[in-house]
C-alpha cells in the first residue's frame, strides 16, 4: 500500500485524497484550516445562522457538493486539522499542531497548497482596515463578519466585482469598485475569456448589477494612496482620465489576482520556471502535475486556475502517483479532465491579461511606503540598496542586504512587488531577477514545542 | 473607535469574556481572536519596528501580520486562533519583551 501525503484540503486536495483513497492508497490530509474547503469552500463556523446559497449564488451548488464528498471520505482518510507543515525532510513531512511536533512519512506528496492575494504596496496599504480581498471574502464566509461599513474595493481582479456583490448584499455600502487595468484589456481578452463562456458572462452579471444598484465604478484607475489617522480614511486615486478623486470609506478590500503557495514545493526540491503571462515562477510539472521523485503538484498552488481547476488537477495529480506506483486506475476519463483544465486554464490566462498587474505602478510607489511590512522595508531602502556600488541584481541577495522578505511572511506578501521593483529600478527583465527561495521554517513556530 | 469589523449574521452561540489590555470585551464562542477584537477595536497590535497600529492584513493565516502577545506570555495567530473564556491578549509586547 503506498502511503500519500496531501497537504491543503481545498478542491484539489481532497479530490485527490478521494480518488487515492478509493484506489487503496494510505492517505493523510493535512491542513492548516480548521475543516476542510480550503479559502473557496471556507466553511461557516458553528453557531452562525447562515444562508450559504444567498451568498455564494451561483458557487452554492459546488460549495455543498464539495464538503458533502469530504463528509464521505472523513473516515477513509486520515485528516488532519490545524496542522502547519514547516518543513519537508526525506519522505517525511514535518508538522505542528497545536504546540506539538509531528512527522508524517510517504512514499508519495502532493501539495496542494492553494494561493493567496498578490499585493502591490500602496501608500498607506498598512493602515488598520486595509485587507487582501480574498480576505476580505474569507471572513464573510467564515465568519459572517464583514470588514467595514463603507468599503472600497480596488486593484485588478474579476473577484473585486464578486466580493462587491457579496458585500453589498450582507448589508455595506460598496462606496468604490475601482479597477486598474482599463476597459480596453478586457475587450482585448475576450477572445481567451470566451473558454469558459459560463464564467465570463456570470462576471459580466455582476458588473451589470452592481452598475445598476449605483454602485461607482472606475477602470483604468491609478491607486494614490490610502489614508487616514488611526485607520483607513479615504482612497485617493486617479481616474483613467487622470482626474484625481478621493473616496471616503471605512475599509479597504485589494488584491492583484492571485500567488500561488509556493513554499513547500521548493522545500521538495521541485524546479520553477518563469511564467511571463502571470509574471511569477511556478513549480514545474508535466499536464498532471508530475514533478518527479514521488512529488506531485495541483489547484491554484500548481498554476492558478480556480476552484473546478482545482478539483480535476487533484484527480490528474492523484492518477499520475497511481500509475508511478504501477496501480490501475480505475473509472477516471483523465483525456476529458486534461482538456476540461486546458480549457480552465486558457481562461485563467485570458484573466491574466483582462486584469494584469499593473507594471509601472512599481515606479509610482514613494520611497516611504513599506514593501516589507513585516520587517518595516521601505520602497527608498530597496532602491537605495540597488543603486548602490556592486548592489544587489537579484532578489535573495536584495533579502540578504535589506531583510525584505526576511521577516514572518518570508517574502509570501513583499517578494513579487520586491522583484518588480528591482527589475522597473534596474531596467532588467522580471525573470532576471529570480524568486525569492523558500526557507524552512515557512511559517512562525513557538520556541519551546513539544516533539 | 467602535468596532472595525460588522457582524452582519447575529451570532447564534454563548457570549464568551475576553480581555483586551485589561479591559473586557464581548465575544461569541467559535469566533477568532481577529474578529473577537476587529469587532470592539480599531486595531490588534503595534508593529514591531514602527509606531504603526496594525489589524492583520490577509485574513488567512498566509502573512503572518496578526500574531498578538497573551498575558501569559504566549502567542498566538489571532485570525486563526479560536477564543477562550478569559483569554488576555495585549496590543503591545508583556512588560520585558521588546518586540
Amino acid at each position: 500500500m503506498i502511503r500519500v501525503a496531501i497537504v491543503g484540503a481545498g478542491p484539489a486536495g481532497i479530490a485527490a485524497a478521494d480518488v487515492l483513497s478509493a484506489h487503496g492508497a494510505a492517505v493523510t490530509v493535512v491542513d492548516e484550516g480548521r475543516e476542510a474547503g480550503g479559502q473557496i469552500y471556507r466553511r461557516a463556523r458553528s453557531g452562525l445562522k447562515f444562508d450559504i446559497d444567498a451568498l455564494l449564488g451561483a458557487e452554492a451548488a459546488n460549495y455543498r457538493d464539495f464538503h458533502a464528498a469530504f463528509a464521505r471520505l472523513r473516515d477513509r482518510i486520515d485528516y488532519r486539522p490545524q496542522t502547519l507543515v514547516w518543513a519537508i525532510g526525506e519522505k517525511r513531512l514535518h508538522t505542528l499542531c497545536s504546540g506539538s511536533a509531528g512527522t508524517v512519512a510517504f512514499d508519495a506528496l502532493l501539495l496542494a497548497t492553494g494561493a493567496a492575494d498578490r499585493v502591490l504596496p500602496v501608500p498607506g496599504w498598512t493602515l488598520p482596515g486595509v485587507f487582501t480581498l480574498g480576505g476580505a471574502q474569507v471572513l464573510l464566509k467564515e465568519h459572517g463578519c464583514l470588514i467595514g461599513r463603507r468599503v472600497v474595493f480596488c486593484g485588478a481582479s474579476p473577484l473585486l466585482y464578486l466580493a462587491a456583490k457579496q458585500y453589498r448584499a450582507m448589508g455595506a455600502e460598496i462606496v468604490g469598485v475601482l479597477d486598474t487595468t482599463p476597459l480596453a484589456a478586457k475587450i482585448g481578452a475576450t477572445p481567451r475569456l470566451l473558454a469558459a463562456p459560463d464564467i465570463f458572462m456570470r462576471g459580466l452579471g455582476y458588473m451589470n448589477e452592481l452598475r445598476r444598484a449605483g454602485v461607482p465604478m472606475h477602470h483604468g484607475v491609478r491607486l494614490i494612496a490610502f489614508e487616514g489617522a488611526s485607520g483607513v480614511e479615504r482612497v485617493r486615486f486617479r481616474d483613467r482620465n487622470g482626474r484625481e478623486i478621493i473616496v471616503a470609506c471605512d475599509a479597504v478590500a485589494y488584491g492583484f489576482g492571485l500567488k500561488p503557495e509556493t513554499q513547500l514545493a521548493d522545500l521538495a526540491g521541485i524546479d520553477f520556471r518563469y511564467d511571463a503571462t502571470f509574471r511569477q515562477w511556478l513549480p514545474y510539472a508535466d499536464s498532471d502535475g508530475r514533478c518527479g521523485s514521488g512529488v506531485y503538484v495541483a489547484g491554484d498552488g500548481a498554476t492558478i486556475g480556480g476552484a473546478c481547476a482545482a478539483a480535476l488537477t487533484g484527480i490528474l495529480a492523484a492518477c499520475a502517483a497511481l500509475e508511478d506506483f504501477k496501480i490501475v486506475i480505475k473509472g477516471v476519463d483523465r483525456g476529458r479532465m486534461r482538456r476540461e483544465v486546458a480549457r480552465l486554464r486558457r481562461f485563467q490566462r485570458g484573466l491574466a491579461r483582462a486584469f494584469a498587474w499593473p507594471v509601472d505602478a512599481i515606479g509610482d510607489v514613494d520611497d516611504h511606503t513599506m514593501v516589507c511590512r513585516c520587517e518595516g522595508i521601505t520602497a527608498g531602502e530597496l532602491r537605495a540598496s540597488l543603486r548602490a556600488d556592486f548592489g544587489p541584481t537579484e532578489v535573495n541577495r536584495l533579502k540578504a542586504i535589506t531583510r525584505c522578505g526576511m521577516g514572518r511572511c518570508q517574502g509570501r506578501f513583499c517578494g513579487l512587488a520586491a522583484a518588480e521593483l528591482t527589475a522597473h529600478e534596474l531596467n532588467i527583465s522580471l525573470e532576471a531577477v529570480g524568486r525569492l527561495r523558500g526557507q524552512p521554517p515557512v511559517k512562525p513556530l513557538p520556541l519551546g514545542v513539544k516533539a | 473607535m467602535t468596532g472595525r469589523l460588522v457582524r452582519a449574521i447575529a451570532p447564534d452561540a454563548p457570549s464568551v469574556r475576553i480581555l483586551v489590555d485589561g479591559k473586557e470585551v464581548t465575544a461569541y464562542a467559535g469566533e477568532s481572536v481577529l474578529v473577537a477584537v476587529l469587532s470592539a477595536r480599531g486595531a490588534l497590535r503595534r508593529h514591531e519596528f514602527s509606531d504603526e497600529m496594525r489589524a492583520g492584513f490577509c485574513l488567512m493565516g498566509a502573512c503572518q501580520d496578526c500574531w498578538v502577545w497573551l498575558a501569559d506570555h504566549s502567542r498566538v495567530r489571532a485570525c486563526t486562533t479560536t477564543v477562550v473564556e478569559g483569554m488576555h491578549m495585549l496590543t503591545r509586547p508583556p512588560a520585558g519583551f521588546a518586540t
